[in-house]
């Protein structure tokens, strides 16, 4: 259900369920994010990590709170903010909620280019960030243009898979990168590959943010078209969309997220599979709904971090959001096969 | 959502066989003769090539009767039982790939895909982590359970749904259960940085750093696959003009899938336990088999025996040769060549052929 709000010659849709949802969501990945902070060899109670970040509290665990852990809850949010909404772009615009980031390669692309950059040639990690950005451009374009079909433009079910063919092609080129290495580079990059938020500092979440800075305002603005653009490429150019522009531009966008959350985060699967499933059944809501998928994106991967963080041994993320993401998304097809093949 | 075989393809089948498949019986021996004359230079080559050179002169004494010399020992002890690995694993994935693709009617089934290695692969992280195991023989049988489980898993979630599996959804199924395998298994690999030092060779799929005993322990379970899946080729071609002409015919569409299925498991456990994950073998080879012979299992299955290991070898020693003086493994190279073929099937819609 959606209102609309007047003031002048101004007037804002929106609907409240959605908003009541995101605010909700919200506070669930603001809640993990705390947890997460607390959490570790010297435990922190919720309240003095809330006192600490805003400046109070004793020194020892400000130092504690405020450099050492709130670097990693941070990224986590903001990867999975990212991730969350990069899948929402996708997914709507492959009209397959199939079609996320993750399962067609994308992540494992832009995986691709950090590993060659941290293994290959000792970038430091403006240049893991570049070469992480690069890679998955590159693996993105290939996989559109080989997709693309002269006359039948691109059929979402063809992309998936030949996505999952490249992304098991790009698997492979990681394996190797990995078997080339120094056991303690490789150990390290495998970590990494696994999707991990250990060990991340101010180095890593701001250059995040300062990305996140930029992309999350673009995507946002885009959001309107592409909703749009949902219902046929006929339906959205009678309605003025200009189509092909605006779905580049989306393309730009989405991988940009993509890469960011990856270089600062490693290629945490599913996140941006599920989070945009998640939140369209949360907020019982059609279309593309960026800001409660990015929103559930980040609920999703503070809270994998907590589960991760508290298994008797120690887990990165990814190993969390990868049994949880891969077993939603079989009960995805197994629902998807019930109601209509 | 998932409705790639539903659509209807872009040319006839008819026209699709642009090149007539060979249809008379003496070509089609004739063309099995040559493949096995190909599968001999493969594996000549297989033995002569390496990083160390040897004297093409002297490889064929060194496997027959080695004197002990250096040269001997490289081609003897290192290269000849990578070789007969090749061998063993190429005709266990080539025939896995024909019987999966012949029992699911779908030209994109590969155990590879369809997460049977991963499931192998998983369980044989899980022996060797947990109960420190480091027999091949129980990576085999643990390879056994893992991978019937993901078949069961891969192939319960894939088939759910009105008009039974449809090609895509197997496929997409397959990247589920592969996704939750791999990242267990590589939780379970991070764990100790000693036994993720083994892990990592291994989960790439390679020839290299098997000696022979490793063969000698899975060959009677490829052999025993073997026989299974040659003897169900007439069994499996009843199968493919569908369940209920089929059993016209007096043919029982359950136990022939029950015991291809027993066969794809005993290849792809074997094979996985022996070298690791090797992905896309099993889809190219019946696939180029197919254009080259047409749909009867009874030629489809030979040939796809003698090709898989040819590929096999030849992409083990251009890995040995591209990247000298180390080596780009195996799984690689097949993921390499296979992965773009795919990539081609899926262009041109062809998945509803079988």
């Amino acid at each position: 259900m959606s209102r609309v709000v007047r003031a002048g010659g101004v007037s804002v849709r929106w609907e409240p369920r959605a908003a009541l949802v995101c605010g909700l969501v919200a506070l669930v990945a603001a809640g993990a994010a705390v947890l997460v902070v607390g959490s570790g060899e010297f435990p922190v109670s919720p309240a003095d990590v809330v006192r600490s970040i805003i400046g109070q509290g004793d020194q020892a665990t400000g130092f504690i709170v405020r450099t050492l852990r709130l670097p990693r809850a941070v990224t986590g949010l903001l990867a999975g903010l990212a991730l969350g909404m990069s899948g929402a772009i996708f997914q709507s615009m492959s009209r397959n909620p199939l079609g996320s980031p993750d399962l067609i390669g994308f992540t494992t692309g832009s995986a691709t280019g950090a590993l060659l950059q941290i293994l290959v040639f000792g970038g430091g990690a403006v240049a893991i960030t570049a070469s992480s950005v690069a890679g998955a451009f590159l693996t993105a374009a290939a996989v559109y243009l080989v997709a693309y079909r002269r006359g039948g433009g691109v059929h979402g079910v063809r992309l998936v898979l030949i996505g999952v063919a490249a992304a098991a092609m790009l698997e492979a080129a990681n394996s190797y990168l990995i078997t080339r290495a120094e056991l303690r580079e490789a150990y390290e990059a495998a970590f990494w590959l696994t999707g991990s938020l250990n060990g991340r500092g101010w180095a890593q979440a701001t250059p995040l943010a300062v990305a996140l800075a930029v992309l999350v305002p673009a995507a946002l603005l885009l959001a309107r078209p592409l909703g749009m653009g949902e219902m046929g490429d006929d339906a959205a150019r009678a309605l003025g969309v200009p189509v092909q522009r605006t779905r580049a531009l989306l393309m730009v966008v989405g991988v940009g997220l993509v890469a960011a959350a990856t270089a600062a985060a490693g290629p945490v699967p599913f996140v941006a599979l599920a989070a945009p499933q998640l939140a369209r059944r949360l907020t019982r809501s059609p279309g593309a709904q960026l800001l409660s998928a990015g929103l559930t994106g980040a609920a999703l991967l503070a809270c994998g971090d907590l589960i991760s963080l508290h298994l008797p041994v120690a887990m990165p993320v990814g190993v969390v959001t990868g049994v949880l993401g891969g077993a939603y998304l079989a009960w995805l097809l197994l629902t998807a096969g019930r109601r209509a093949a | 959502m998932l409705s790639l075989a539903r659509r209807t393809p872009r040319t006839p089948p008819a026209k699709e066989a642009a090149a007539p498949p060979v249809r008379r019986p003496a070509a089609r021996w004739a063309g099995l003769a040559a493949l096995a004359v190909l599968l001999l230079l493969a594996a000549a080559a297989s033995l002569a090539v390496g990083a160390e050179h040897v004297p093409i002169g002297k490889v064929a004494p060194a496997v027959f009767t080695p004197d002990g010399s250096r040269d001997a020992l490289i081609v003897h002890d290192l290269r000849l039982p990578r070789t007969l690995l090749g061998l063993g694993v190429g005709v266990a994935l080539g025939l896995a790939g024909a019987v999966m693709q012949a029992l699911t009617r779908n030209p994109l089934a590969e155990p590879g895909l369809l997460g049977v290695n991963g499931g192998a692969a998983l369980a044989v992280v899980i022996v060797i982590g947990a109960f420190r195991a480091d027999d091949v023989l129980v990576y085999v049988w643990a390879a056994f359970l893992g991978a019937a489980g993901a078949a069961v898993l891969v192939h319960t979630i894939g088939a759910r749904g009105r008009g039974g599996t449809s090609p895509a959804r197997l496929v997409l199924a397959g990247a589920a259960v592969n996704a939750v395998f791999s990242a267990l298994t590589a939780g379970l690999m991070l764990l100790s940085p000693r036994a993720f030092n083994g892990f990592r060779f291994w989960q790439v799929g390679t020839l290299a750093g098997r000696d022979a005993a490793v063969f000698v322990r899975v060959l009677p379970f490829i052999a025993a696959g073997t026989v299974l899946a040659l003897l169900l080729a007439r069994p499996l071609n009843a199968l493919g003009l569908g369940d209920e002409a089929g059993r016209a015919l007096g043919a029982h569409p359950g136990r022939t899938r029950a015991l291809g299925a027993l066969a794809v498991v005993l290849l792809c456990g074997a094979a996985t336990a022996a070298v690791g994950p090797i992905t896309f073998l099993g889809l190219a080879v019946p696939y180029a088999v197919r254009a080259l012979v047409g749909p009867d299992q009874r030629w489809v299955l030979p040939y796809s025996l003698l090709l898989a290991p040819v590929v096999l070898l030849a992409a083990d020693v251009a890995g040995r040769a591209v990247a000298a003086p180390g080596e780009l493994q195996t799984g690689i190279v097949t993921a390499f060549l296979g992965a773009p073929l795919f990539m081609l099937i899926v262009r041109r819609g062809r998945t509803r052929e079988l």
